[in-house]
């Protein structure tokens, strides 16, 4: 993002400058993002971006690519073409002498602390108590002490309604209480993103409304930027401010909720919205 | 009843000796396992990362050190070594190097396929909690591959402990040692080495008993099996559990 001051600079950094006022325009940007797997084509030239504290869900067929876009910025996974860029700076690349080059481990280490992420299996750590699990990371990764951290856990699984699980092992918690305490656990490390990856697919019916109900009201007391893949429609309707359907690796519409779920203008929004309510979901 | 009497004298006669043979076949055991689990440890984790050039050299630990008998690298420290550089070793010493560098090589490849087999999903969630490779693999990769490496590690350990019996070949007294001077001092083949037999055995069940205590620990630890019940005697089995690890739904 330097200017351009230099002679072999004049060429390719025309791509530079538009991406950088892209870059301006929100909290998370995609940039012409493509990614592969082999031959497939998850993502197409993917752009959008999102504003700081907006809350957007990610809709559309299994296999369209939402839930890379979520592993892109968890940096689970690497852009094949394209960059991500977060709070102005980039995300999925660093500077390199004059240009890009691939984002390495420490580059990535210092920018996804503020993003935080929520899967659709939970993942606790089974070999620590759920206390363990909501404080590790604040002590070794944000150097908490650890009387604060273990008190923010107290805290974090009170707002989650499990105080009194705090030193339950992970597997003696249902589903919906595992899911709470993996909530709690990305809350602590005080993410100003949170990325929640279709976290109550894995759950039995009857649990997931305790989940949802955490989430909104991790949705009404913070201004953390969500976004979130999610099968739940009501929920979705309720939290969201932005709606972004996709199919086939792009964005097939978006708009607010109330118009996407009301008033869907493409047939595939249609098509998609009636078979996940035949579905029951 | 007067083969027993003649037993028992026999043993009375030459159990301090079996005791200072079995003591150093306990010594030759302990430190070659922990010779062994070091290397195993280091290797194994070395051959579980990403860069080539570590991977490399655990491959050619392991396939160096696993294809060469203990015996014969215990011949090269404590013969050939002196020669090149005319530095003698302790043969004690060069006993429990070579059993522990054959033995880890075993070991490493146990410790890097336990370290694979811990789901993605966990490596995935730690990436995101922002811990650094070696948080990762010390809070939580290898704690949770460490149920899975215990039943194999039992097997070794009884192993590097039977595979120490080559020591007396060096002039090392252990175990079978004394009971090979026994029998030569004697005459008595069968009584010599039957006593060796009951010493190996009792030793091993002494093993056996400890790894399960520990795995039955690490199962624990992982929420596999409850906390108490079983007592002493659930000791005696085997888990039940099977080393698949991860979180149950």
């Amino acid at each position: 993002m330097s200017p351009s001051d230099t002679p072999e600079n004049t060429t390719a950094p025309g791509v530079d400058g538009v991406v950088a006022e892209n870059a301006e325009d929100g909290l998370i940007v995609f940039d012409k993002v493509v990614k592969r797997f082999g031959d497939l084509t998850v993502l197409d030239h993917l752009d959008f971006s999102v504003a700081p504290g907006e809350r957007v869900t990610l809709i559309g067929p299994s296999g369209s690519g939402k839930t890379t876009i979520l592993r892109l910025l968890m940096t689970l996974e690497k852009v094949t073409e394209g960059r991500i860029w977060v709070d102005g700076e980039p995300f999925s690349h660093m500077p390199r002498g004059n240009g890009m080059a691939p984002a390495n481990e420490g580059y990535l280490r210092a920018r996804r602390k503020r993003i935080g992420m929520v899967f659709q299996q939970f993942n606790l750590f089974p070999n620590m108590s759920v206390r363990k699990n909501i404080m590790e990371a604040p002590v070794h990764v944000l150097g908490i002490g650890k009387d604060e951290a273990s008190q923010r856990a107290e805290e974090l699984l009170e707002l989650v309604g499990l105080g009194d699980k705090i030193d339950a092992h992970p597997t003696q918690l249902s589903g919906g209480q595992q899911q709470r305490v993996a909530i709690a656990r990305a809350l602590a490390m005080r993410p100003e993103i949170l990325l929640l990856d279709e976290v109550t697919s894995a759950l039995d019916p009857e649990l997931v409304a305790g989940v949802l109900d955490v989430l909104r009201e991790v949705a009404e007391t913070t201004d953390i930027t969500m976004l979130c893949v999610t099968h739940e429609m009501g929920f979705a309707r309720d939290v969201s401010h932005r709606v972004l359907m996709f199919d086939q690796g792009r964005i097939a519409e978006e708009g607010p909720p109330d118009q996407i779920f009301g008033d869907p203008r493409e047939e595939r929004t249609k098509s998609f919205l009636k078979s996940v309510l035949e579905n029951g979901h | 009843m007067e083969f027993l009497q003649w037993f028992l004298e026999f043993l009375q006669v030459q159990l301090p000796r079996y005791l200072d043979g079995a003591w150093i076949t306990i010594q030759l055991t302990f430190a070659g396992a922990v010779l062994a689990f070091v290397l195993a440890m280091v290797f194994g984790i070395m051959g579980s990362t990403r860069p080539w050039i570590l991977r490399a050299i655990t491959t050619v630990y392991v396939e160096v050190f696993r294809g060469i008998a203990a015996l014969v690298v215990m011949f090269w420290i404590v013969y050939a070594l002196p020669d090149m550089t005319g530095y003698e070793l302790d043969p004690m010493f060069a006993a429990i190097l070579a059993l522990g560098l054959n033995v880890g090589a075993y070991g490493a490849e146990v410790v890097r396929a336990a370290l694979n087999a811990v789901p993605k999903a966990q490596v995935e969630a730690t990436v995101a909690l922002n811990l650094s490779w070696f948080q990762r693999m010390r809070l939580v990769v290898v704690p949770q591959a460490w149920a899975q490496m215990l039943p194999t590690f039992g097997n070794l350990i009884i192993e590097l402990m039977k595979a120490s019996a080559v020591v007396y070949l060096v002039g090392i007294l252990d175990l079978t040692a004394v009971a090979r001077e026994v029998r030569s001092g004697t005459g008595e083949t069968l009584a010599a080495f039957a006593i060796a037999f009951v010493f190996y055995y009792l030793i091993a069940q002494v093993l056996i008993f400890g790894m399960r205590l520990l795995e039955r620990r690490a199962n624990v630890k992982l929420g596999r099996i409850p906390p108490s019940g079983g007592g002493l005697m659930g000791l005696l089995r085997p888990p039940s559990v099977g080393t698949r690890v991860g979180v149950a739904k």
